[in-house]
């Protein structure tokens, strides 16, 4: 059954105002907090940036506490141009990549949460393994039967290939598997928007011989049709595919092999 | 070290939900649960009815029904119908495989919204 609310230990607390800025560009960002070390309750640490001595992204300004007001502040990040998906949160209500939203766009306070409804490691880092081994499990390479020529690759024409295009754009940031309310509810056995859009890429593949098995593993009440198509994933897609899409095809596939 | 249980990240209480996504969903389930109920209610009524003008006067349904809070929820039951109608046939075009874009997703759901007002206030304008 669902939990809609939060369990006690991970109600959010007050937590501090960490510094104050004089001038006239000042934003506030009020931002997620768990340590591991004490175990207390999830706060909402305040700080605040001059926006004129700081980066337009909000991963910049994260970058800017940690290295000159709050060095304990915990987030992964890595290539700061929207192709790694590390630095995926929950800014200003909505999960995006921190390095390709813009503080201008925001509001008010920027309010930075880690994913929603996953276990925190520390912070804004949630422990993805589970969304890992859920992608292995789909088998996320080519699987072939036949034996292929040694010398040369597996070729394919230009019209199979674009059949991967809006699909290998994917950087598995976890940003619309974590906006589905159905992900939140059933994670344990449904596979959400993220790896069932990678699931069709390898279905829709031309080079893969697997395609059958890979069907059969995803008829499945919970695995794959948890999906209501409630389309937060299409919305919050940081690098605009449409997973919702994807996952509609999955089924348009299973109803036609019938 | 010692290790504590890990917290689990906020969701509901945090997350903005789109109109045309999130939002019309979950209107979608509790405008569902509503007809269920409403069902209930309409087979009693039906009921009553069969049992000849004198029975059905006395049912306490009756006088419910026509009181403002008895109007109140029966305009929302003929809003849910039309709601759920609207975007069960939303729904369809999905499952089909149509109007997936962010664009059309949208408009879809903006056209559910007034549709279904429009046909409610028709009905109680031609009925009540």
């Amino acid at each position: 059954m669902a939990e809609f609310t939060l369990p006690p230990h991970s109600v959010v607390k007050k937590g501090k105002q960490v510094n104050k800025v004089e001038g006239k560009n000042v934003k506030q960002f009020k931002i997620y907090r768990w340590d591991p070390e004490t175990g207390a309750n999830p706060r909402i640490d305040i700080y605040e940036i001059d926006l004129d001595k700081c980066g337009p992204m909000v991963l910049d300004a994260l970058i800017k506490i940690k290295n000159e007001i709050d060095p304990t502040l915990t987030f992964r990040r890595s290539c700061r141009e929207g192709v790694c998906g590390s630095c995926a949160m929950n800014i200003d209500g909505t999960n995006t990549l921190a390095c390709t939203k813009t503080i201008a766009e925001i509001k008010g306070a920027v309010k930075v949460y880690p994913l929603p409804h996953m276990d925190v490691i520390k912070d804004l880092i949630p422990d993805l393994t589970h969304f890992y081994e859920q992608y292995a499990s789909i088998k996320p390479w080519l699987v072939t039967d036949t034996t292929q020529p040694p010398d040369r690759e597996m070729l394919q024409s230009k019209k199979d290939r674009s059949k991967l295009d809006g699909l290998y754009e994917c950087i598995l940031c976890a940003c619309c598997s974590t906006s589905c309310p159905s992900y939140w509810w059933n994670s344990e056995r449904y596979l959400g928007p993220s790896v069932l859009l990678q699931a069709y890429r390898w279905i829709v593949d031309s080079r893969d011989e697997n395609t059958g098995e890979r069907l059969d593993q995803l008829e499945d009440s919970f695995r794959l049709y948890r999906c209501h198509t409630i389309m937060n994933c299409t919305n919050t897609c940081p690098k605009h595919l449409n997973p919702a899409k994807n996952i509609s095809e999955i089924k348009k596939l299973l109803i036609e092999r019938q | 070290m010692k290790t504590y249980k890990r917290p689990r990240s906020p969701h509901l209480q945090i997350y903005r939900m789109p109109l045309a996504a999130g939002l019309m969903s979950i209107t979608h389930r509790a405008t569902g649960v509503f007809l269920f109920l409403g069902t209930l209610v309409l087979a009693y009524w039906l009921m009553m009815l069969a049992q000849g003008a004198e029975a059905y006067e006395q049912t306490i349904l009756w006088s419910g029904l026509k009181s403002f809070i008895g109007l109140l929820v029966l305009f929302g039951l003929t809003i849910s119908l039309f709601y759920h109608l609207f975007n069960g046939i939303r729904h369809l075009f999905w499952d089909a495989g149509l109007g997936f874009s962010l664009k059309s997703s949208k408009i879809s759901a903006y056209l559910v919204l007034f549709a279904t007002f429009f046909c409610a206030i028709c009905i109680w304008a031609l009925f009540a």
